[in-house]
C-alpha cells in the first residue's frame, strides 16, 4: 500500500500512509483507537477506497471497486466484530456470496468444503451448527476458515485476541504459524504489547493516521513500541492506594436469570462486593456478564435467589428502585443503552436527575437549573463538548464515556457495575476511567467491574470473580491470582483442563 | 340441518377462500421478500390499490386483462422503487415512507378509478377448472376449479419458500435482512439486493391488487381492498417470514373473509341479518389473534424478524 | 457524516453519487420548508395532468373555496378543527416512535360514545354544558379504550401496533354500521336521529345576535377546545418531567428503561392518550357539524392527522397551521370532482416532504469512475 490518504469528512484518516509486508510474515500493526487502524485495513479490503495512493498485491497494482476485488485477489479479513450471519449455518456463512456455489444450496458439498479446511488447518467447527450456538472462540474459527476457503494469501486479522482466553490465544497463535509457513502472510491488528512481542515479526504503528515506524519487532521493549504508540511516555502502572474495606453493598444469593432467548444464562451465582472494593469479573464474551449486570442493576428480572443492595432485599426491583437503592451503572453499549444518542448533553446528564429536585419541582422541569447542572459536571469532568447542547451521537468515544460516568458518579453511587468501561477508548481515555473508578473506590463506593480485558481485571479489581457460563468459578484476591489459572477457569476450568492434556 | 348442507357449506367456503385469499396472498409474500432484505414496507395498501385500479384500466382500455395485470406489476413495482428510493438511498424513516405510500395509492387509485365504477365490462383473467382434477369430488372443488390466478398463488408461496431457503440468492437475500454488514464485506452488494427486493415485493403487491380487480371481486370498487395490505402485513409476522404460512394464513383469512357472504344462507342469519356486521369484524380480529398467538410462539421458537428489518444500511463510519 | 450510495450504475463509468452534506447551509434551512410546498404542488399538478385534470384550475379553485372569504374560512376552521385534535393524538404517540395509524377507527369510537350520550344515555332534561362535557368525556374514554388496547398488546407482548391499531379501526367502523343500520338507526338508513340542540356545540352563528358579523359562520366552539389542547401539550412536552421522559422513550427506549423510566406504562398510557385525542376529534365532529352519527361522517380525518402530525415535526403548536392546510384541502376537495383528489395530494405531500427534506441534505454528484 503506497502514499494511502483517505479523508473523512472533518477528519483525515490516513496521512500518506505506506505499508508493505512480506511473504510469510506476521506484521503487527499497532496503534491507538482512532489511529487510522481500521480505515486502513478496510481499505485494503475493498470497502473504502483510498482518495490517493495505490495498492499492489503480491507486486500487482490492483485496483478494488468492491470487497469482491479484494478477496478475489487474495485478501481476507476477519473484523473485530464477527461477520457472520447468526441465523445460518456455518456452511452458509463460508459459502456466503460465493457465485460458484451454483444457483441451488448443496448442503453436504459445502459441509465438506467446511470440514477439509477445518481439519487441514486445525480449526475444529461442525459446520451444520448455526452460528448464534457458538462459541466466541469457534465463530472466530468460522471467521479464518472462511477467508481460508476464499483462497486467503493475505489475512488481516484485527483485535483477533480481546475476545479470547489466554489458551485460546496459544490455540490461535499456533494456526497462525501453520498459515504463515505455508507462506501467507498475516497483519495482526492490536493494542496488546505483549501479544504482539510475541508473535510478530515486524511492527508498524500508526499514530493520527500517520505511519510512525515500521520495525523489526525481535529486541523491541513494550515501553519502545508503547511510547510510538502514544507519542509520549507511558506509565504502566496506575497508582492503586490500598483498599479500605467496609461493610458489604452488594450480596448475590444463588441468583439465576434467563438471557433474551429464555436460557438459563446465570446459574446459582453468588458473589458479595464490599464499599471501597473493586470486584472484577473475568471471563469470555457471552458468558453471562451482561445478564449479571442487568440483574443487578434490576434490568433483568431473575427467577431464582435474592439480591441485597445495601442490607436491602430488592430481588423484585425495577429499574427505578435499583437507581433509588443507589445502584449506578455503566453500561457496556454506550450508544445503544447508556446514552440517547440525538439528546442533547445536558439531558443525557439529567437522564436520572430529573426526577430530583434538581431537575425542577414537582411535575414540572427546570431546563435552565438542568443545564446549569451540565455546565458544571462537563467541567468537573473535563468533557470536550462545544456546548452542553451538543447532541450526544456527536461526542467521541472517551468523551461520551465522561458523560456516562460523570451522570451515574453524580448520583453519588453506593454500589456501582462497570461493564466493559474502556471499551474502544483510547490510552488516554482508558487511563481517565480507571481513575475515576478507583477515586470511587476511596470513596466507599462498591465497585463490579465487568471486562473481557484480563488486563484490566488485573491492573484495578481488588478481587478477582471468574465467570463461565453463568456461573462463577472461584474468587481469588487481586495479588494471589494467577494468569494461566484464570484463563483456565475462563475456559470452563478443571474438565477442560484435562480434555487438553488428553488431546 | 342435514349433513350433506353443511358439507356443501364448507367446501364452497374453503374453495371461496383459496380464491379470496390470493390477493393477501401475492401481496404478503411480496412483503416477506422486502422484509427479508430488511426493508419494511407498509405501503402494501396502496401498492395493492394501484396494482387494482391500474389492471382494471389498462384491460378495459386494451380489451386484455394480460396486459392489465402487467401493468399492475409496473406500477407496483413503480411505487415500490419510490419507496427503495427514499428508505435505502435517502435512509428515510421506512413506516413513514410506507405510511405515505399508503395514502398515496389509495387516493391516487380513487381519483383515476372514479370514471371507471360505471364500468362492467372489463376483461377479465380466465377461469380455468382443470381438466380431470377439477371433477374430483370435494378436493376438485377446493383446489382444481380455480381462476387462473388463483392457481398463481398456488404456486408462488411455495416457490418463494423454496427460493429463499433452499438457494444461494436466497441465502444471501436473508443475510442482507439480518447482518447487511456481513453480506458487504463478502461483496455482495447490499443496495442493489435491497432495491431489486423491495421492487421484486411492490410487483407482487401489484399482481395482489391485479387478481382482485381482474379475477376475484372482479371490479373496480373504491378502496375494494378493504385493507387487505395492512391484514398482508400481519400475516407477514405472523408467518415468521414463512411464504409458506403466509399462505396457509391468507387462504384462511379469505374463508374467513367471504364467511359474512356465505352465512347469509344459514337460518340463523335469516333471523338475525344485523350480525352481518360483526361477522364482518370477524377477519380483522383474526389477524389481531393470530399476532397474539405467534407472539408468544416466535418468541419461544426464537424466531424474529430479519435482525437488520427497517434500519437503514451505511458502512461503519467515523464520526467527527 | 458522509455516504455514498450507488444509485444507478450507468454502464461501469459514471455513477450518480448522493453524498450526504456535512452542514446544511443556514439559508437552506429557511428556505426548506418553501421548496418542499412547491415542490409538492409540482408533483401533485404532474399527477393532476396524468389523471386528467387541470392543475391549475384545481389549485387555485381550492384555494379560493377554502380561504376565500369569512365562509371558506368558517368551512376550513370545521374542519381544521377535528384534524388538529385528532394530529395532536397521533403526534403524541409518534413522540415516542409508537406508531399509532389507527386513529380513524378511534375517532369514529369516540363520536359512538358521544352519540350514545347525547340520544340515549344521559337523562334528555340535562343541561347543555353538562351534556357536552359528558359527551366529550366518553368520547375521549372510548378513543383511549381503542388506544387501551394496542398500547397492552404492545408493551406486553410486543405486537406490532401499526397493524392492530388499523384492523381496530376496520372493527369500529362496522361497529358503528351496526348502530347506525340497527339499533340506533333512523328508518333503516346509516343514520341516527339528531341529536336535541342540548347536544349541539355552539356554533358562532348562534351567537348572531350579539354580534351580527357572524350570521352564518358555523363554524363552532370546538376551534376554542383544540387550540387550547394544543398549548396544553406544548406545556406537557416541553415543560414536564413526564414530556422529558417521553423525549428520552422516543429517542432510545433502552437508555430510558436503563434510566428507570417505565416503558409498558408509558406505551399505554400514551396510547390511551394518543386515542382518547382521536376520540375527542370524534366527538367534536359529531356534536358540532353533523349532530347526528352516521355512515361515514369522516373523510378519513384520522389518516389526515398522521400527515399533519408529521409534517408539523410533531410540535404540538406547528399542528395548527398544517391542519388548516389540509383542512383547506379537505374543504376544496368537497368541492371539485374527481373526488379523492385531496387524499392524493396529501399522499404527495407526505412523499414529498420525507424524501424532499432529506434530498436536501445530500449533494447530488455525477462522477466517472
Amino acid at each position: 500500500m503506497c502514499d494511502i490518504t483517505k479523508r473523512f469528512p472533518g477528519v483525515l484518516a490516513n496521512d500518506q500512509v505506506t505499508f508493505s509486508t512480506r511473504h510469510g510474515e506476521v506484521h503487527a500493526l499497532l496503534g491507538e483507537n482512532g489511529a487510522g487502524k481500521s480505515t486502513l485495513m478496510n481499505i485494503l479490503s475493498g470497502l473504502y477506497k483510498p482518495d490517493t495512493g495505490s495498492l499492489a498485491v503480491m507486486g500487482n497494482p490492483v485496483v478494488f471497486h468492491s470487497p469482491r476485488d479484494a478477496i478475489k485477489a487474495g485478501v481476507g479479513m476477519v473484523h473485530q466484530h464477527f461477520m457472520l450471519v447468526p441465523s445460518q449455518t456455518v456452511a452458509e456463512n463460508v459459502f456466503l456470496g460465493l457465485h460458484e456455489a451454483g444457483f441451488t444450496i448443496n448442503r453436504s458439498r459445502m459441509a465438506d468444503a467446511v470440514s477439509r479446511i477445518s481439519d487441514q488447518y486445525g480449526l475444529p467447527v461442525d459446520p451444520h451448527a448455526k452460528i448464534w450456538q457458538l462459541s466466541v472462540g469457534e465463530q472466530q474459527r468460522v471467521e479464518i476458515i472462511k477467508t481460508l476457503y476464499r483462497g486467503a494469501q493475505i489475512l488481516v486479522l484485527d483485535e483477533p485476541t480481546a475476545v479470547l482466553t489466554p489458551q485460546e490465544c496459544e490455540t490461535l497463535f499456533r494456526t497462525l504459524h501453520m498459515m504463515t509457513a505455508e507462506g501467507k502472510t498475516i497483519i495482526f491488528i492490536s493494542h496488546k504489547l505483549e501479544e504482539v512481542l510475541a508473535i510478530a515479526h515486524r511492527v508498524s504503528v500508526l499514530r493520527g493516521g500517520r505511519l510512525v515506524a515500521t520495525t523489526e519487532a525481535r529486541g523491541k521493549t513494550k515501553a519502545e513500541l508503547a511510547s510510538l504508540m502514544v507519542g509520549r511516555q507511558v506509565l504502566f502502572q496506575l497508582q492503586k492506594p490500598p483498599a479500605t474495606v467496609g461493610e458489604t453493598r452488594l450480596e448475590l444469593q444463588a441468583v439465576e436469570a434467563l438471557d433474551d432467548k429464555f436460557l438459563p444464562a446465570l446459574r446459582r451465582i453468588t458473589l458479595a462486593v464490599r464499599s471501597g472494593e473493586i470486584v472484577g469479573i473475568a471471563g469470555v464474551a457471552g458468558n453471562g456478564q451482561r445478564e449479571l449486570a442487568e440483574v443487578v442493576c434490576g434490568l433483568r428480572p431473575i427467577t431464582q435467589g435474592q439480591i441485597n443492595v445495601a442490607g436491602r432485599d430488592v430481588r423484585a426491583a425495577s429499574p427505578l428502585a435499583m437507581i433509588e437503592a443507589g445502584v449506578a451503572y455503566v453500561p457496556e453499549d454506550r450508544n445503544g443503552t447508556g446514552s440517547a444518542p440525538n439528546l442533547s448533553i445536558a439531558d443525557n446528564l439529567a437522564l436520572k436527575a430529573y426526577r430530583t429536585p434538581a431537575g425542577g419541582c414537582g411535575a414540572l422541569l427546570d431546563d435552565k437549573a438542568l443545564a446549569q447542572r451540565a455546565k458544571s459536571l462537563i467541567a468537573d469532568f473535563a468533557i470536550a463538548a462545544p456546548s452542553h447542547e451538543t447532541p450526544a451521537r456527536k461526542l467521541s468515544g472517551g468523551n461520551l464515556q465522561k458523560v456516562i460516568l460523570a451522570r451515574e458518579i453524580a448520583g453519588k453511587p453506593q454500589v456501582l457495575v462497570a461493564a466493559s468501561p474502556t471499551r474502544g477508548l483510547d490510552i488516554g481515555a482508558t487511563e481517565n476511567v480507571r481513575r475515576v473508578l478507583l477515586e470511587q473506590r476511596s470513596q466507599g463506593a462498591a465497585i463490579l467491574l465487568i471486562s473481557e480485558d484480563l488486563d484490566e481485571i488485573f491492573a484495578v479489581s481488588d478481587r478477582i470473580a471468574v465467570i463461565y457460563e453463568g456461573r462463577i468459578m472461584g474468587v481469588f484476591p487481586c495479588e494471589e491470582a494467577d494468569l494461566a489459572e484464570i484463563g483456565l477457569l475462563m475456559a470452563g476450568g478443571a474438565n477442560v483442563a484435562a480434555a487438553m492434556e488428553a488431546a | 340441518m342435514e349433513l350433506s348442507f353443511w358439507a356443501g357449506f364448507l367446501i364452497s367456503l374453503l374453495a371461496a377462500g383459496i380464491t379470496y385469499g390470493t390477493g393477501i396472498l401475492f401481496a404478503s409474500v411480496g412483503e416477506i421478500f422486502a422484509e427479508r432484505a430488511g426493508v419494511l414496507n407498509v405501503g402494501l395498501e396502496g401498492m395493492m390499490l394501484m396494482g387494482a385500479v391500474t389492471a382494471y384500466l389498462t384491460a378495459y382500455r386494451t380489451g386484455n386483462a394480460w396486459v392489465g395485470l402487467l401493468a399492475a406489476i409496473g406500477v407496483g413495482g413503480l411505487m415500490a422503487l419510490l419507496h427503495a428510493f427514499v428508505t435505502i438511498t435517502l435512509r428515510a424513516d421506512q413506516v413513514v415512507s410506507g405510511l405515505a405510500l399508503a395514502l398515496l395509492g389509495s387516493g391516487m387509485s380513487a381519483v383515476i378509478g372514479a370514471p371507471l365504477v360505471e364500468v362492467r365490462t372489463a376483461p377479465r383473467l380466465p377461469e380455468f377448472p382443470i381438466p380431470g382434477l377439477a371433477d374430483i369430488p370435494v378436493l376438485g372443488t377446493i383446489f382444481f376449479d380455480h381462476n387462473i390466478i388463483v392457481y398463481a398463488g398456488l404456486l408462488a408461496a411455495p416457490l418463494a419458500w423454496w427460493f429463499i431457503y433452499r438457494t444461494r440468492p436466497g441465502m444471501e437475500l436473508r443475510a442482507v435482512g439480518e447482518y447487511p454488514a456481513a453480506a458487504d464485506v463478502l461483496g455482495i452488494n447490499v443496495v442493489r439486493q435491497r432495491y431489486a427486493y423491495v421492487i421484486l415485493g411492490g410487483m407482487l403487491a401489484g399482481v395482489g391488487g391485479a387478481a382482485l380487480s381482474l379475477a376475484i371481486t372482479p371490479l373496480w370498487i373504491e378502496d375494494m381492498t378493504a385493507g387487505q395490505g395492512w391484514i398482508a402485513l400481519g400475516l407477514v409476522i405472523f408467518a415468521g417470514w414463512n411464504p409458506l404460512l403466509a399462505a396457509f394464513g391468507s387462504y384462511l383469512f379469505g374463508a374467513l373473509g367471504r364467511l359474512p357472504l356465505d352465512a347469509q344462507q344459514l337460518p340463523l342469519f335469516l333471523a338475525a341479518p344485523q350480525l352481518g356486521y360483526f361477522m364482518k369484524m370477524l377477519p380483522y380480529l383474526f389477524v389481531i389473534i393470530l399476532m397474539l398467538i405467534s407472539a408468544r410462539g416466535n418468541m419461544r421458537r426464537r424466531i424474529g424478524a430479519p435482525a437488520a428489518l427497517g434500519q437503514a444500511y451505511m458502512r461503519e463510519e467515523r464520526g467527527v | 457524516m458522509t455516504t455514498e450510495t450507488t444509485v444507478t450504475p450507468l454502464r461501469r463509468t459514471t455513477r450518480v453519487r448522493f453524498e450526504r452534506r456535512m452542514e446544511q447551509p443556514r439559508w437552506l434551512r429557511y428556505i426548506t420548508p418553501l421548496i418542499l410546498i412547491a415542490a409538492a404542488l409540482l408533483v401533485g399538478a404532474f399527477l393532476l395532468w396524468l389523471v386528467g385534470a387541470n392543475p391549475w384550475f384545481v389549485y387555485t379553485q381550492m384555494a379560493t373555496i377554502a380561504f376565500g372569504d369569512m365562509y371558506g374560512w368558517s368551512d376550513t376552521t370545521i374542519k381544521a378543527t377535528p384534524l388538529i385534535l385528532a394530529g395532536l393524538g397521533v403526534a403524541a404517540a409518534f413522540r415516542m416512535r409508537l406508531w399509532n395509524i389507527g386513529a380513524e377507527g378511534q375517532l369514529l369510537i369516540g363520536a359512538f360514545m358521544a352519540t350514545g350520550v347525547a340520544l340515549h344515555w344521559l337523562p334528555a332534561e340535562s343541561g347543555q354544558w353538562l351534556t357536552l362535557f359528558v359527551m366529550a368525556a366518553a368520547g375521549f374514554a372510548g378513543g383511549a379504550l381503542w388506544g387501551f388496547v394496542p398500547g397492552l398488546l404492545k408493551a406486553k407482548l410486543n405486537i406490532n401496533e401499526i397493524i392492530t391499531t388499523l384492523m381496530l379501526t376496520y372493527v369500529a367502523t362496522q361497529w358503528n354500521n351496526y348502530f347506525v343500520y340497527g339499533p340506533w338507526s333512523e328508518r333503516g338508513f346509516g343514520l341516527t336521529p339528531q341529536f336535541p340542540k342540548t347536544a349541539w356545540l355552539p356554533r358562532f352563528t348562534d351567537y348572531a345576535a350579539a354580534l351580527p358579523a357572524m350570521r352564518g359562520v358555523t363554524a363552532h366552539l370546538g376551534i376554542f377546545l383544540a387550540l387550547g389542547l394544543a398549548l396544553f401539550f406544548w406545556f406537557l412536552w416541553r415543560r414536564t418531567k413526564w414530556g422529558f421522559e417521553i423525549k428520552v422513550i422516543g429517542d432510545n427506549p433502552q437508555a430510558a428503561r436503563y434510566a428507570g423510566i417505565s416503558l409498558t406504562r408509558n406505551i399505554i398510557l400514551i396510547m390511551m392518550i394518543s386515542g382518547g385525542m382521536a376520540g375527542l376529534a370524534g366527538m367534536v365532529e359529531v356534536a358540532g357539524v353533523v349532530h347526528r352519527l352516521q355512515e361515514r361522517f369522516s373523510p378519513g380525518y384520522g389518516y389526515t392527522a398522521i400527515i399533519i402530525a408529521w409534517l408539523a415535526k410533531l410540535n404540538p403548536l406547528a399542528i395548527i397551521p398544517v391542519a388548516y392546510l389540509f383542512g383547506g384541502l379537505l374543504v376544496g376537495d368537497d368541492v371539485i370532482q374527481p373526488a379523492g383528489i385531496a387524499r392524493m395530494l396529501q399522499g404527495v405531500i407526505l412523499f414529498v416532504v420525507v424524501g424532499g427534506e432529506l434530498l436536501l441534505q445530500y449533494r447530488v454528484k455525477v462522477e466517472r469512475v
